[in-house]
């Protein structure tokens, strides 16, 4: 047993080390961690309150002063930047978590029953996929009314299609292997197999698209937001300070430039963190 | 093949039936009442009432679904709430619009990923595939949207090269093209970047194949090799992406006809969204979906005329 959880120590240690080699992934892992920090101590961070509004301080342009300028309230651009990172965050990871978890394993089960389970479950994957995961997540969030929880429900349902598809095809691979035979014939359980031989072998796949689904979350809240059905003012999220920004682009460019800015940094480091785990774990760029 | 082609065409009325069973779960079961959400929560009981009946929502889930279904496999696609008309006289409007910016932002999505994912792919780790990189990983990361706003800052409020509204002043061939340009152009950069990053993973992968070498090693011209050995067979995947994305894409356009004031389905369902117009979102819910699974067949026919093989299997 000991010796098991070296070696598995020792797996996730020399992955981590292979992906720190790729300077791409280290620079959106770096990023990452920059965007978390700055979100968890965004009240230190911040130099203004973001909900504090000055009639005074209306709609002006970056200085010294406020760096990003102010919006229509005259609250500080920079600060509702910092405070809508954790919007961007929370909604990331909890709905590309929450996807997983009910994806996943559907998926892996999918592989082990094979048969009518594995057929009905994708076509009904199938159908839920010939919805754009936008127009899907749009749907989702009109029916249960706008807000931060029922944003990260709708995306996460959106993509539990997806996951199921990624986990289910390697998962198929995996099945035909003659240690599940083993397991089958020593009379292990459905649970045993699936979480222990299973899931731990398609880790690398679901862990790429994971990483680079939080990518995708980030953009579809960004996007709910900027057309006013995702979180909602005056709560700051980067999409929300997008669409205050279009409504004032003539006269206030900023308002928009600076969150949009926000938006492709925080996809572009967790893109560059899927690419640099799919580099590692394909055998191929290893030679 | 003509049996595969029958059948795939066949699942796609079970397929859109699905949808349309789920986009009607969904705004009736999830959404809560539409008389409510019409009229308000503090409407008068007898209003609400009144109203419910008028939507017919007063009768059984399964009476609804039935006169649902039954008035969609008519083409009936019912009356807005909001202004009573007919919702199909909104969509056979408005769908040509929304489709012709996807089609047009995929087309600059291809004839720019394409010649630059073979490029790249041909020059690599030169400079020419560091630039054609950085461009796809930045178009990666950009939503359409935000693009979009920055091309209208540029080229529509700076250089006032293109209007900010982009709805044609006529009904020619070249306003039309005018105000497409800007909307089309935010989309297709970045399915651009998708599409070039594509190429060239296959194109890097197929010219280093055993055929290639034999190819170039009975001395066929590296134009030829290129072409035939290599770019033909790269084509699969890169037409499996392009289905892909058209759905992707099509989210886009909700966006871009939003950030352009384009009239079109996705603004048309925002819009519906909005003022809960259940007859126009569940049409246009339709309409997406149904869009996307005709990509989808089109492009699996497809594979039989790009690959041979598959013809035969």
């Amino acid at each position: 047993m000991a010796r098991k959880a070296a070696s598995t120590e020792n797996r996730y240690r020399q992955a981590l080390r292979g992906l720190l080699k790729d300077k791409l992934a280290t620079t959106g892992t770096l990023l990452v961690l920059i965007i978390a920090l700055v979100a968890i101590f965004a009240p230190v961070v911040a130099p203004y309150n973001p909900s504090a509004q000055s009639l005074s301080y209306r709609l002006r342009s970056p200085s010294s002063e406020h760096l990003l300028g102010t919006d229509e309230f005259g609250r500080d651009v920079l600060s509702r930047i910092i405070f809508g990172s954790r919007v961007s965050l929370i909604v990331g990871v909890l709905s590309v978590a929450l996807g997983m978890i009910i994806g996943v394993p559907i998926g892996i089960l999918c592989a082990y029953f094979g048969k009518r389970f594995d057929l009905v479950v994708m076509r009904v994957v199938d159908i839920l996929m010939s919805f754009p995961t936008l127009v899907f997540g749009l749907m989702l969030v009109a029916a249960l009314s706008p807000n931060l929880i029922n944003v990260v429900i709708a995306i996460a349902i959106s993509l539990v299609p997806r996951f199921i598809r990624v986990a289910r095809g390697p998962a198929l691979s995996i099945m035909k292997k003659e240690y599940i035979e083993s397991s089958k014939a020593i009379g292990a359980s459905t649970g045993r197999i699936v979480f222990l031989h299973i899931l731990p072998n398609i880790a690398g796949p679901i862990a790429i698209m994971a990483t680079l689904w939080v990518a995708t979350s980030i953009r579809i809240e960004a996007g709910l937001s900027f057309l006013g059905l995702g979180v909602q003012p005056p709560t700051p999220s980067w999409g929300n300070m997008l669409k205050a920004g279009m409504n004032r682009i003539l006269m206030a460019p900023w308002m928009a430039i600076y969150p949009g800015i926000a938006i492709v940094i925080s996809v572009l480091a967790f893109n560059l963190i899927g690419d640099g785990i799919r580099d590692f774990l394909d055998p191929k760029k290893q030679i | 093949m003509f049996q595969f082609t029958v059948r795939r065409i066949i699942w796609v009325i079970p397929t859109m039936l699905a949808v349309a069973t789920i986009v009607f779960l969904v705004m009736r079961v999830a959404a809560g009442d539409p008389a409510i959400a019409i009229l308000g929560e503090y409407a008068s009981a007898e209003s609400i009432a009144a109203l419910r009946a008028k939507l017919g929502l007063d009768r059984s889930l399964w009476s609804q679904y039935g006169s649902y279904m039954w008035d969609l496999l008519h083409g009936h696609l019912g009356r807005s709430l909001i202004n009573n008309k007919p919702v199909a006289s909104y969509i056979a409007s408005l769908l040509p619009r929304t489709a012709e910016l996807a089609v047009a932002g995929m087309a600059i999505g291809v004839i720019i990923g394409v010649p630059l994912g073979v490029l790249t792919a041909l020059r690599s780790r030169s400079f020419v595939d560091y630039l054609g990189r950085v461009f796809a990983l930045v178009g990666l990361s950009m939503p359409a949207f935000y693009l979009g706003i920055l091309l209208l800052l540029v080229f529509a409020v700076k250089l006032r090269w293109f209007p900010v509204i982009s709805v044609a002043s006529s009904p020619s061939l070249l306003d039309n093209l005018y105000a497409l340009f800007l909307p089309a152009l935010s989309l297709g950069l970045i399915k651009a970047a998708f599409v070039s990053r594509m190429t060239r993973s296959t194109m890097l992968e197929i010219m280093g194949e055993d055929f290639v070498r034999t190819a170039r090693a009975k001395g066929l011209r590296e134009g030829l090799v290129i072409y035939k050995h290599g770019f033909r067979n790269a084509l699969i995947p890169v037409v499996t992406v392009i289905g892909i994305y058209m759905g992707a894409l099509l989210g886009g356009a909700v966006l871009t006809e939003t950030v352009f004031n384009r009239p079109g389905i996705g603004k048309l369902l925002v819009g519906a969204l909005r003022e809960r117009d259940y007859p126009v979102i569940q049409s246009t819910l339709m309409m997406f979906a149904g869009f996307v699974i005709f990509v989808n067949l089109a492009v699996d026919l497809l594979y039989g005329f790009i690959d041979p093989r598959i013809r035969y299997e």
